[in-house]
């Protein structure tokens, strides 16, 4: 497509204001830009969820659980919608939002299908992770692009990484990394580590517990916990007897149901912070998050949802934002560039936290720093100074090309 | 503005050095005046002596300072109260308010002195505000996070930055149309002009960058990179920049590279880096044109730069989150 600036459109607009005076109607006097937009071409994004999903019933919501959304990130993708509309116009398209809400993996990949067959090529997933590497395997080699806005899951960007697939939501190798790293920082080198029920929370401990090695905490004792009241459990649901009779400078707590998490902080035997699932929560986003422009992201987010911003929010903003820069760098629209610009070294990504970012050739992920936050606050972003690495210090957070079980880029440069 | 007896102590204090120092009554004084985000004050140094001289209360978060053309105003956009204060600089204090201004950032006064060409960052628009009448006569719709606001000598164009669109939006101020939005750096932020006015640079913080733009054609002409020894490139952040008054040298600064970088406009080469405080950003040449001044968001201080030796020679603490500065030199 011919990138046509706002120049030649102001004076195709003169051209038709004189017409439209010349055919006698005048009353059509329209700003510029919005008749300008009628001859943009679309270029729709695509946006796939869960209709009945439990992390939006209205109660879990209300709960305002650290580290979790508040509310469906396509409020995230809407406010980046809006701020592309002056690149767009620049570019000569109106980009726009194709919202679709499912019901199981079956109705999604029918989804996917449609949306391909429409021309869409670039579809956001707030889907869990196994559904996630479905959706990538079934449309490998299609000219799609998908992006992960809500799973952490470590795998997703290891063992089944998918070169069809990016990551603008962290892994949870990322999130811990930066936690360790803050622990080490502080020298609270001695943590407790609580695991959950739920696979999940086994999923993350392990995460942690690749963390700490890699930054040398210890972990002095992994301890289970159930939720409930029942006195005959209650050395593994007391949070006070859970963490009795050992000594740590930290409480990690893996719960990603985060119920129990929320209870612990302040209710441990120990006077000492808790983290993790609650407590200090590493994330890609804050609300209260206000270096670098975030305050005026923030209001746009508060302004259109009514709500705070989460990092799920923030990872469907920042994948619409990645492809609307690819747009305008590139003067195109043409999936074959896009899709090698948004992947490649040249991007520099603005995703207000004063960082420049772009994805790993390696495993697709978004190289971002994590915010370290409190319920009110962020206490501090990650990487943490002094935590180096050779290529970019983002790279000290997640898993670099030498640790990475994912060999994307291997791929590519093999083929 | 809020009224404690501590602040009011200040004013009286203010007011006594006011009496004592006619120096201030005259127009073209060179004093030093810098916006101090976190105290909501305007603090006012002697050009010579860079002594302290007066402390002048402001609205919430002062931010970006500008001079009527004759000098006689300064106004103060403060962004937490909706407003641009009005300083009368003889009297040394607020006596004008324009009020139900949203957010105000960075704005510019026309050669004729009566409007103020104001980005409004959270609307994402670009108004125009009848001074005398107090009211935005104008607002045009432009890119999220207008920033940077320049208005052409001849009154009739303006250039207004968009943090977010990375573009700078040329706008005709007889139609009020947009004629070109151009595309530069990432988080372009602010601007100053030749003096022929055929050549617009614009910093680009996320870039490290400033874009050239040649005004006849409206094409982004060059683009000069920032790389001071020892910073990592995400550290390299400009966002103030001037102009020397001889035209010779665009001074930038860097922002939390913590320097101010010297560009020779006939080469486009940096020449050198200058060491100052913690996130610079506000830039003012001295009236004498022998000095810069350096604002530092972050160390709480302004730095005073030799223009000659190229290094500085001291910093003086200039109040909490020191924003931007201006220089009271003769009248335009």
């Amino acid at each position: 497509m011919a990138r046509r600036d706002l120049r030649s459109m102001a004076g195709s607009l003169r051209r038709s204001v004189l017409l439209c005076l010349l055919a006698g109607a005048a009353a059509l006097a329209l700003p510029g830009i919005a008749t300008a937009q009628q001859d943009l071409e679309a270029f729709d994004f695509g946006y796939i969820g869960w209709n009945d999903d439990p992390r939006y019933s209205e109660a879990r919501i209300e709960r305002e659980y650290q580290g979790e959304p508040w509310g469906r990130p396509i409020d995230g993708a809407r406010v980046a919608i809006d701020e592309a509309r002056f690149p767009g116009m620049a570019a000569g398209v109106k980009f726009g939002l194709n919202e679709k809400l499912v019901a199981n993996t079956r109705e999604v990949l029918e989804t996917v299908r449609a949306m391909r067959d429409a021309g869409t090529r670039f579809i956001l997933l707030d889907l869990p992770a196994g559904t996630v590497s479905r959706v990538a395997e079934e449309f490998a080699g299609d000219d799609l692009t998908l992006f992960n806005v809500a799973a952490h899951d470590d795998r997703l960007r290891g063992a089944h990484c998918q070169a069809n697939l990016l990551h603008t939501i962290p892994s949870d190798a990322m999130r811990n990394d930066a936690l360790a790293q803050y622990l080490v920082s502080r020298q609270w080198d001695d943590v407790l580590l609580l695991v959950g029920p739920e696979r999940a929370d086994k999923v993350v401990a392990k995460s942690f517990q690749r963390s700490a090695k890699r930054f040398g905490l210890n972990i002095v004792g992994t301890r289970d916990f159930v939720l409930g009241n029942n006195p005959r459990e209650r050395d593994r649901n007391n949070p006070k007897l859970l963490t009795s009779g050992v000594d740590y400078d930290a409480v990690y707590i893996a719960d990603t149901q985060s119920e129990f998490a929320r209870n612990a902080n302040f209710a441990i035997q120990k006077p000492r912070p808790v983290v993790g699932s609650a407590g200090l929560v590493a994330q890609a986003w804050h609300w209260a998050w206000v270096r670098h422009g975030a305050r005026q992201l923030n209001n746009r987010l508060e302004k259109k949802a009514d709500r705070h911003m989460t990092g799920y929010d923030w990872a469907a903003w920042v994948a619409v934002k990645s492809i609307v820069e690819a747009v305008q760098r590139t003067e195109s629209t043409d999936y074959a560039k896009l899709a090698t610009y948004v992947r490649g070294d040249e991007i520099n990504l603005d995703g207000f936290k004063g960082y420049r970012m772009g994805f790993r050739d390696w495993d697709g992920q978004l190289r971002q720093p994590m915010l370290l936050g409190t319920g009110n606050w962020v206490v501090a972003r990650a990487p943490l100074d002094g935590f180096l690495h050779p290529d970019n210090y983002l790279d000290t957070l997640g898993f670099d090309p030498r640790e990475s079980a994912c060999r994307l880029a291997n791929e590519k440069k093999g083929s | 503005m809020r009224f404690n007896p501590y602040k009011q102590g200040r004013l009286a204090v203010a007011a006594a050095l006011l009496a004592a120092s006619p120096a201030l009554l005259a127009a073209g004084t060179g004093n030093i005046y810098v916006s101090s985000e976190d105290d909501d004050v305007v603090t006012v140094f002697d050009g010579k002596s860079l002594e302290k001289v007066d402390t002048i209360e402001v609205s919430e978060r002062p931010r970006w300072l500008a001079f009527s053309p004759d000098h006689t105003k300064l106004y103060v956009a403060c962004g937490d109260e909706d407003s641009i204060d009005v300083i009368d600089v003889a009297e040394g204090k607020v006596t004008d308010r324009l009020t139900d201004i949203d957010d105000p950032e960075i704005f510019a006064i026309g050669p004729d002195g009566k409007h103020l060409f104001i980005s409004n960052e959270d609307d994402a628009q670009f108004s125009i505000y009848d001074i005398a009448g107090k009211k935005a006569v104008t607002k045009i719709d432009v890119g999220q996070e207008p920033e940077g606001v320049l208005v052409t000598p001849d009154g009739k164009t303006a250039y207004v930055t968009s943090e977010v669109a990375n573009m700078v939006h040329v706008v005709n101020l007889d139609s009020h149309e947009i004629e070109a939005n151009i595309v530069v750096g990432n988080r372009p932020r602010r601007f100053a002009l030749s003096e022929d006015g055929n050549t617009l640079w614009v910093t680009n913080e996320l870039s490290g960058s400033v874009s050239l733009i040649d005004t006849q054609t409206n094409e982004v002409s060059d683009t000069i990179e920032f790389n001071p020894k020892g910073f990592r490139p995400e550290d390299v952040t400009p966002v103030g920049i001037k102009l020397s008054d001889d035209g010779s040298h665009a001074y930038v600064t860097l922002g939390r590279a913590n320097h101010v970088a010297f560009v020779n406009v006939k080469s486009h080469e940096v020449e050198d880096y200058v060491l100052v405080g913690d996130r610079a950003w506000g830039i003012a040449q001295s009236r004498d044109g022998k000095q810069l001044y350096v604002t530092n968001g972050l160390s709480d201080d302004m730095s005073i730069v030799d223009i000659a030796q190229r290094k500085t020679l001291r910093s003086i603490a200039a109040g909490r989150v020191p924003h931007s500065v201006v220089i009271d030199t003769a009248a335009e």
